[in-house]
């Protein structure tokens, strides 16, 4: 992977910032969400929510039904492989998908390593629950991270856990002395060249959204104000009772995230939002995948 | 001179880092209550065009900045901001539609045909031009003039103060096109 390559990678994420990235499943879900102002699609034969309850090994989408929904849409089209199932990967790269997820909504294929993601032209998402987590998917070659919230819960917790510690290790890093930098990079288990960028530009070396578990647009003004750069929607659209006007009503509230009166209005007559798990009344966290 | 970036989404945040290098004053438009404040140009960033078109409209910011641009506004698109601009877009529908061009969205296919490269602009020399999904000019009209090709393909033009590229100046870290748009703004005034 030619430098220039990865470069071009991070930068497609940034082109998506400030958007809102739906999961769908079939092509006319994915014409839904790019009128409804979706800035990229995830393409997956179950959503996250269906995945929980069906239980059972959860593998990488079919590549016809991945076909069907590139055919439909314009935007970038992103889908899930397994965490380690670098073969998935390489399909997904042979049927030129815009983003690899490698995603803990799966069943992960292994239990100690990730892909290599250096080895692909294509660009991979990555969750991270921290700095170390994502300082290490970045190593690997991710060129975008997302939170990992807890997927098909419609519970929020997680994902505002992940942001808020995410972002308040970057503000300890900032505040350690030069010569602290070792020492800390050895406690996150991360390059220390990459450590080194965090502490001078005060961010991740590449683009962050948040995911898991956003089912309002008040969830995803939240999570861009404690400093998400786009958020994922998962089963929180289709799964609920409208799905045309919640998307809609989500992508303005990302939009205009600080005006309160105006996702007040888009809060109003939504219909049903999707009902949700509690994360304590779950036996299965996914987010503990892949660390 | 105070530039408006529109910030519905993608990349506006490297615009304004971009103007801030170059010591321009500038501010973010995501709400009609934004178009309060005097601004002398318009910037439209790169990102998804479906995206922007959707909430222009959907935001009311649709007629007051196509009234702003027809009134002779300066305006510089990017990417998805050459999309908004252009008379004709292949297999979609244009948004102001201003621009004497023909556009074809994602015309390098997907993200693994997006390149970068350093070619020449009309004027400027050789300047570094990343191709991010990008769209190229089919044609330009009587009314504009191509700037800069790569590969036979136009990707950039210009008609009075409209200035658009394919590529994204604001993501490198060479400020020759933004210069070049302020001393058009600068012009303009």
């Amino acid at each position: 992977m030619e430098k220039t390559r990865y470069e071009l990678n991070k930068e497609l994420a940034q082109m998506l910032k400030g958007g809102v990235i739906m999961d769908v499943t079939t092509p006319r879900q994915a014409e839904i969400a790019q009128e409804a102002g979706a800035c990229a699609v995830m393409a997956l034969e179950r959503i996250p929510a269906d995945i929980r309850a069906a239980g059972g090994v959860s593998r990488m989408s079919d590549p016809q039904m991945i076909k069907g929904i590139q055919e439909a849409v314009s935007i970038p089209v992103m889908a899930k492989c397994r965490i380690g199932h670098f073969a998935e990967a390489q399909i997904l790269e042979a049927i030129e998908i815009d983003y690899i997820d490698e995603s803990e909504v799966l069943s992960p294929a292994d239990d100690v390593y990730h892909i290599d993601k250096t080895k692909f032209k294509v660009p991979f998402v990555c969750g991270a629950r921290d700095l170390g987590e994502a300082l290490r998917r970045i190593a690997e070659g991710a060129s975008m991270i997302r939170t990992k919230g807890e997927p098909g819960t419609g519970d929020i917790i997680q994902a505002v856990r992940h942001m808020r510690a995410m972002n308040a290790e970057i503000r300890r890093i900032q505040n350690l002395r030069e010569d602290e930098l070792f020492e800390a990079a050895k406690q996150l288990q991360v390059p220390l060249s990459l450590l080194r960028d965090v502490y001078e530009n005060g961010r991740l070396p590449v683009v962050n959204f948040a995911a898991g578990g956003v089912a309002t647009p008040a969830d995803a003004a939240l999570l861009m104000q404690l400093g998400a750069e786009g958020v994922f929607v998962g089963s929180g659209i289709f799964k609920s009772g409208n799905p045309e006007k919640r998307a809609a009503a989500i992508v303005k509230a990302v939009a205009n995230y600080t005006d309160a009166k105006q996702i007040a209005e888009l809060s109003a007559g939504l219909g049903e939002a999707m009902v949700g798990i509690n994360e304590s009344e779950i036996t299965l966290l996914m987010a503990q995948r892949g660390k | 001179m105070n530039i408006g970036i529109l910030a519905l989404q993608g990349a506006f945040a490297e615009h304004g880092a971009m103007l801030d290098r170059l010591g321009t004053d500038h501010f973010e438009i995501r709400q009609t209550r934004d178009l309060e404040r005097p601004f002398d140009a318009l910037i439209l960033p790169g990102g998804e065009s479906t995206v922007m078109g959707k909430l222009l409209h959907d935001l009311g910011l649709f007629q007051p900045l196509l009234q702003r641009i027809k009134n002779g506004m300066p305006v510089f698109g990017t990417c998805a901001g050459l999309i908004l601009l252009a008379r004709e877009v292949e297999g979609g529908t244009p948004c102001f539609g201003v621009m004497d061009i023909c556009v074809k969205r994602n015309a390098y296919g997907r993200q693994l045909g997006s390149f970068y490269t350093e070619a020449e602009f009309c004027g400027l020399g050789s300047v570094p031009m990343p191709f991010i999904r990008a769209p190229y000019i089919r044609s330009v009209g009587p009314k504009a003039r191509a700037l800069a090709e790569t590969d036979g393909h136009i990707a950039a033009a210009q008609q009075d103060k409209m200035l658009v590229t394919a590529f994204h100046p604001e993501l490198t870290d060479n400020p020759a096109i933004h210069r070049y748009f302020l001393e058009c703004v600068k012009k303009a005034g």
